[in-house]
């Protein structure tokens, strides 16, 4: 029940998503919009500012993530529909679940374009192991997605949403963003510290498990008004 | 405020703007948890009755609970499945009672603030909920389509189904409702079996 429930809640949002692009295509000419601008102040006569690819790669997740955050819960606030999901006959974190893991589609949709950019633009060689760099990424968009979902659902009826998500969401996912960065930093040396890399994941898979028991946890005391 | 509502009972809960029929709406459908007090199903609260409770509550909110990038087939899918039940049986039936056949595979976004109602009205009935609760069902409905609305809960009810609906639509509350609870500032002023002649009565207590 409580994993056809999420998957029902995930398909859902991604056959809205594929109607339209909306959230796909905003937060990805954003997160393009944000890697160009920096790359002209960290990019001079063709040089990258060294360590500049891994902390404006995660920036970019960061920003583009909160305005996918946003978008995702305006649909369902519009029609106030995620009320209708909680009145479904199954374990409201089963709600919470199929939308962090739409959140997560998003969020890696556009994170498989923006890096390959960054790669390009900071000559930053990511690939170097594409593995680690996977782990990486995904390991920290669930960190934040997980932490953004609950919050985004909790202020859905908040005249001051839109001021209060950022407000509550970076200070809480700033050690996975810190360790992402660090990790992304890892795997940018001349010699890539796979060690190192490794163990950041380690760190931002820890803070995952830790904010996704919690946000379980909280999400239908949150979420009844 | 207490109150109870059993089987075959239309209750309507009556009563000005922010006098709290929303709220006590949100409250017996799990969504909104009691300052204090409790509200019981038969002779369990909510938490223990568990999550099978829900798929035997249908809501009809003020706001539809539809998502307008779907078609109105795709919305009503979604809410079957939701509730664990094969949509092929389901659907296509209450489309046509929605009076939407033709229209199913049209997107929500494109329909008239009746035809949503409509489309809402069958998505709260989809699971045959035993507890129905309505905000405003008329708002936005012609005066047939609110008749037709009208008959199908009294159908509802005659089929033994508990309906509960909050309006300040006094015409339509009139002759429909087989009790009445008018509503004011957070309090119950009267609980009494519905009568013609509500609006005299409406004015008496409420004064406007």
């Amino acid at each position: 029940m409580f994993l056809r429930v999420a998957l029902l809640v995930l398909k859902k949002d991604v056959a809205i998503e594929a109607k339209s692009f909306e959230i796909i295509t905003t937060t990805l000419f954003f997160a393009a919009s944000c890697i160009l601008v920096f790359s002209f102040a960290f990019v001079k006569e063709g040089a990258p500012v060294q360590d500049a690819a891994s902390g404006i790669l995660w920036i970019a997740i960061a920003f583009s993530g909160t305005l996918a955050l946003g978008r995702t819960f305006e649909r369902e606030r519009y029609g106030e529909t995620l009320r209708a999901l909680l009145l479904a006959p199954a374990p409201r974190p089963a709600i919470y679940v199929g939308k962090l893991l739409g959140m997560v589609f998003v969020m890696v949709t556009t994170e498989v374009l923006l890096v390959p950019m960054v790669a390009l633009l900071f000559q930053a060689p990511l690939f170097s192991r594409p593995l680690l760099l996977v782990a990486l990424l995904l390991a920290g968009t669930i960190g934040f997605a997980s932490v953004g979902t609950l919050f985004a659902a909790m202020l859905v009826r908040a005249r001051t949403r839109d001021i209060m998500l950022p407000i509550l969401l970076y200070p809480v996912t700033v050690p996975v963003m810190i360790a992402g960065v660090q990790g992304t930093s890892a795997l940018l040396m001349s010699t890539p510290d796979e060690a190192l890399a490794t163990m950041w994941i380690g760190i931002v898979t820890s803070f995952d498990v830790v904010f996704i028991t919690f946000c379980l946890w909280l999400f239908e005391p949150l979420m009844t008004e | 405020m207490s109150f109870a509502v059993g089987a075959g009972e239309i209750l309507g809960l009556l009563g000005p703007n922010g006098a709290g029929k929303s709220t006590i709406i949100g409250m017996m459908a799990t969504l909104v948890a009691p300052s204090s007090g409790a509200v019981r199903y038969g002779a369990s609260t909510a938490a223990e009755a568990g999550v099978e409770l829900r798929g035997r509550i249908g809501l009809l909110a003020h706001e539809l609970h539809l998502y307008p990038e779907l078609t109105a087939r795709e919305n009503l899918e979604f809410f079957a499945r939701l509730h664990g039940l094969r949509p092929s049986d389901l659907v296509d039936p209450a489309l046509a009672v929605a009076g939407l056949s033709d229209r199913a595979d049209d997107v929500v976004s494109g329909f008239s603030r009746g035809m949503r109602q409509r489309l809402a009205l069958e998505r709260a009935l989809l699971h045959g909920p035993r507890l129905i609760l309505l905000d405003e069902p008329f708002t936005g409905l012609d005066d047939r389509a609110a008749g037709v609305v009208a008959d199908r809960l009294r159908r509802l009810a005659a089929d033994g189904r508990i309906v509960v609906l909050a309006t300040h639509d006094l015409d339509l509350a009139d002759g429909l409702v087989t009790r009445v609870g008018i509503v004011r500032e957070g309090r119950l002023l009267t609980d009494e079996p519905g009568s013609t002649g509500l609006r005299a009565r409406y004015r008496a207590l409420v004064g406007h």
